[in-house]
């Protein structure tokens, strides 16, 4: 290879000998790679004819234009595998750090799932019943899920154990989202290089790659599924745009493939669903119908529409649902003006022309019509709930307080657009604007991408995932603009100066001549700006490109700092481990979640039922391997809010529901002690109002405030608060850690009063170390019939030493556990 | 082609002049299409009379075996279109449209197009 290209020292401006015969198009990325953080600098597509150029600095001329081809595309394959590597290594803090293990909460299930997949096999997955999970409800696994994760999880086993690479199930669930990110990263280039220049491609995949607002959803472990469907979507998109620009059904299906995957694995598939009609009528409204287009859609609706209906979960969503029918509208008008247009071409009068238009928009009117009565007659089902929420942000407080409650739906608060994407925000609207500016079919794409993504992105905060790809690829051609702007050694000719160039035209053919005008640019131009003392040459002397080109890299270097100290300190927690800093610096490993579903599965029975709020049902599921009452899947709202009911009552009309559903304990997440911020008297107020919208006469959510409207836990606490089933197992026995001095919430940075709770109904079974899950056993009834809490009362006035004893076997390991590590605050 | 007829009577604007455009819309369909766009024409329309007898049966006698309604037509309709792309890449004037799609390539995209279809299709029929 020629001797180009790698200064991993120096100025920007040293990396860039390229000769002067630019071939056209080229646009050859010269990198400069001093870092994962991949530093390209684009190289201008020259000038088109090979004539003479003033150049800013010097480039050598004896380098042959294939020798640059193959070079380029040399480096632009290492870069992208480099990015790739990149991408994948740094999602794999959480494992470095902790273990291999399954994060936060849904992933639990998504392995419990791909389990039952590699183990039992692909029909019994299919149909799989369930009875463990909601309790007693059971749940039909097989037809209410996306399968797409599993199924491609399990075919990835499948491949590594026929190469004779027998792998763990779990490591493979663990490991796709970092695989999938690399795969990720290779497409959002392919996208980009059919959008802009492959410059741009390589600068949007190294983007992509580190992006925070992507890797919070796919770090090492991360096993859910927005791992793979960001990779899908951009997959789906660029398929797409290819299929647009070459008119070949391959590529349509292509997309439809892309398309029916994505179905099977995310439900955020709408999102492709209305992007390409959106994109096929913003193209038709602006006159630009083609066959290309016809073909392209209609290959990509039609494979993509049954391959979708495959999926059980979704099955006839895709003529049924409103969120559908803009797929099939367009669908439908594209047919009115192929065939339009076919009937125009053979008939020239002018009448009979206006008479089709007439025809066409008549048409898209009755059948617009049409859909709008089906619509209201229930045939076709209305916009869902959550997609309402879209639209107005408060429907879902007031209308479903399940999901207003998941802190994932929230409004996106402004910080975060830039904790997540950090320098790319700023360059995205330029790149929506150069998308402006050249405006091809292509880049209307981008444009309509841009502005749906930033709403939806501004509305929820997991939305942040569908507009970072966008917001990478609009900065990456944004960015390789600017630099191609100030590398390009070419400087543009003034007035007087073409002139003299004519001149030299008829020379320039020859290479020779080439070289001897090169040169006498270069002696022309050794320098400019102030180091040569010409200061009129502005925005073209090497003073201001090195400026500029520095500054640039400075945002580079910037973002790649950023996007790694926001991965190791925000995105890389498994949420079921935690890990805190000793005073002395040294890690705490705090595996309280393991160590209290792992007393569950040792200590209890087999089918004993567990009650907690439906955040843990997922990993009691997985980790504890007992029955639940809810669970993360949250599709019964009623069954949802009998449990809040339970936690927000007091004893007295809790037990009869814990009685009536089996429940044998109840377990409850408590961060008072060391501060674990996401624990349940936190999520407590949801419980109330969810359980609210189903009794609303019995559990009133003013009843839970002070006096004044706050939300106290100490003194202050209303007695509802004080006798709520969820206060009570919270802080039960709290005080008696701190040895007489005042107790501490330090979560809510409360005192908890002294006076003792007294549980009737229950008994303190386990509780973990930091007392993080606490888990209570629910007492039988009275075996001579008495009350549970005159049986309590009756022992209690006896004597209370022995109550004491009878629970400390179970008590002694959490609540000494408790003291060894934090010694009396 | 077919359906042209019923929709534009009712607007009687100059009837004559549109009389004389149907004509001039048979003439130049007969002499300046290519027989195997013809051929594909033909099988355009047997498909659409496919297409609207299944849907007739499923609005008037039974929507019974839903599955096999949605397949079956979801096949047929997918057949047209895939047709009906084809039949745009290899009628005259495609080259002004698709440079980088040749006609053979556009048949092997058809072809290839197809078999996934039916395949999804065939899936969903049991």
């Amino acid at each position: 290879m020629a001797p180009k290209a790698k200064s991993p020292s120096g100025t920007p401006l040293k990396t860039t000998p390229l000769s002067a015969p630019l071939p056209r198009k080229a646009s050859a990325d010269i990198l400069s790679k001093s870092s994962l953080a991949v530093d390209d600098e684009p190289l201008p597509s020259g000038s088109t004819t090979p004539k003479v150029r003033k150049l800013a600095y010097p480039l050598p001329t004896h380098i042959s234009p294939t020798t640059i081809n193959n070079t380029e595309s040399l480096l632009r394959f290492i870069i992208l595998a480099l990015i790739c590597g990149a991408a994948i290594g740094s999602r794999l803090f959480a494992v470095i750090r902790f273990e291999s293990v399954i994060h936060e909460f849904d992933p639990w299930f998504n392995y419990r799932a791909s389990k039952v997949l590699v183990n039992k096999g692909f029909y019994e997955f299919w149909n799989w019943f369930d009875p463990t999970a909601w309790y007693p409800l059971g749940r039909t696994v097989g037809t209410t899920l996306y399968p797409g994760l599993m199924v491609t999880a399990g075919l990835i086993w499948h491949f590594l154990r026929l190469i004779n690479m027998p792998v763990d199930i779990r490591n493979v669930c663990v490991m796709l989202a970092p695989g999938f990110a690399g795969l990720t990263a290779w497409t959002t280039y392919l996208f980009t290089t059919e959008m802009s220049t492959p410059s741009a491609g390589l600068l949007a995949a190294a983007f992509i790659g580190i992006a925070p607002g992507y890797i919070s959803r796919s770090v090492a472990g991360s096993y859910d599924n927005e791992a793979i469907a960001i990779f899908l979507l951009m997959g789906a998109f660029y398929s797409w745009i290819k299929a647009m620009k070459t008119g070949s059904a391959l590529w349509g299906m292509v997309t439809a493939l892309f398309y029916g995957w994505m179905v099977a694995a995310w439900g955020g598939y709408v999102f492709i669903t209305n992007m390409i009609p959106l994109h096929a009528f913003v193209l038709i409204l602006m006159g630009r119908f083609n066959n290309r287009l016809y073909t392209a859609y209609s290959s990509w609706y039609v494979i993509g529409t049954i391959s979708s209906m495959q999926v059980p979960f979704v099955e006839f969503l895709p003529i049924r649902t409103s969120e559908h029918m803009a797929a099939l509208g367009v669908f439908g008008l594209l047919q009115l003006i192929a065939f339009v247009e076919i009937v125009r071409r053979l008939v020239p009068g002018k009448q009979f022309q206006l008479l089709l238009r007439a025809f066409v928009v008549l048409v898209f009117v009755v059948s617009f019509a049409a859909l709008v009565v089906l619509t209201f007659s229930g045939w076709i089902a209305p916009f869902a709930g959550r997609f309402y929420s879209l639209w107005d942000t408060g429907y879902a407080k007031v209308h479903m307080p399940i999901i207003a409650s998941v802190s994932e739906h929230q409004p996106t608060a402004w910080p975060s657009f830039f904790f997540d994407l950090e320098m790319l925000i700023f360059f995205f609207p330029a790149g929506v604007f150069w998308c402006f500016k050249e405006l091809r079919d292509e880049q209307i794409f981008i444009i309509i991408y841009a502005t749906l993504s930033a709403y939806f992105a501004g509305v929820m905060v997991r939305l942040m995932l569908v507009i970072t790809p966008v917001v990478c690829v609009a900065a990456a051609i944004a960015f390789s603009k600017l630099l191609e702007a100030y590398i390009d050694p070419v400087i543009p000719e003034s007035e007087e100066e073409l002139e003299e160039a004519t001149a030299h035209q008829p020379m320039s053919k020859a290479k020779a001549k080439k070289i001897a005008a090169a040169q006498q640019n270069k002696s022309e131009f050794n320098f400019t700006g102030i180091l040569g003392g010409k200061g009129e040459k502005g925005v073209f002397g090497l003073d201001t490109r090195f400026a500029v080109v520095s500054v640039l890299s400075l945002f580079l270097f910037l973002f790649v700092y950023h996007c790694t100290w926001v991965t190791s300190s925000a995105y890389s927690s498994p949420s079921v481990v935690l890990a805190s800093r000793n005073p002395d610096g040294s890690q705490n490993i705090i595996d309280d979640f393991r160590e209290a579903y792992y007393w569950i599965r040792q200590n209890t029975e087999k089918d004993s039922v567990v009650m907690s709020w439906w955040d843990y049902g997922y990993q009691i599921a997985g980790m504890a391997d007992r029955p639940t009452l809810v669970d993360n899947n949250t599709w019964n709202n009623t069954h949802i809010a009998t449990v809040g009911k339970a936690m927000s009552s007091n004893e007295d009309a809790a037990y009869p529901i814990l009685r009536k559903h089996d429940v044998d304990y109840v377990l409850v997440i408590f961060g008072g002690l060391l501060g674990y911020s996401g624990d349940d008297i936190n999520k407590f107020l949801w419980m109330v109002r969810i359980a609210q919208g189903e009794w609303p006469d019995e559990v009133q959510e003013h009843n839970y405030f002070t006096q004044r409207g706050e939300y106290a836990v100490d003194e202050r606490a209303t007695p509802t608060m004080k006798n709520s089933l969820m206060y009570k197992m919270s802080y039960y026995r709290f005080h008696e850690l701190f040895g007489g001095h005042p107790a501490q919430d330090r979560v809510r940075g409360q005192q908890i009063p002294s006076t003792g709770i007294q549980l009737d109904t229950l008994d303190e079974a386990f509780t973990s170390e930091n007392w993080i899950v606490r888990i209570y056993k629910v007492k039988k009834e009275d075996p001579i019939g008495r009350e549970l809490k005159a049986v309590s009362s009756f022992e209690g006035g006896k004597k209370l030493k022995k109550s004491a004893s009878s629970s400390n076997a179970a008590l002694a390991s959490g609540a000494g556990g408790g003291r060894k590590s934090r010694p009396n605050m | 082609m077919s359906t042209k007829q019923p929709r534009s009577q009712p607007p009687a604007q100059p009837s004559a002049a549109l009389q004389s455009s149907f004509q001039t819309l048979l003439d130049n369909y007969q002499t300046t299409i290519p027989a195997r766009v013809k051929l594909i024409d033909s099988f355009l329309l047997f498909i659409f009379i496919s297409g609207v007898l299944q849907f007739a049966y499923r609005v008037l006698v039974t929507s019974y075996p839903f599955y096999a309604f949605a397949g079956g037509f979801g096949s047929t309709v997918g057949q047209f279109v895939l047709l009906a792309g084809l039949r745009a890449q290899v009628a005259p004037g495609r080259d002004g449209e698709f440079k980088e799609v040749s006609q053979e390539r556009a048949f092997a995209d058809f072809c290839a197009a197809s078999v996934i279809l039916h395949l999804f299709a065939f899936n969903f029929l049991g």
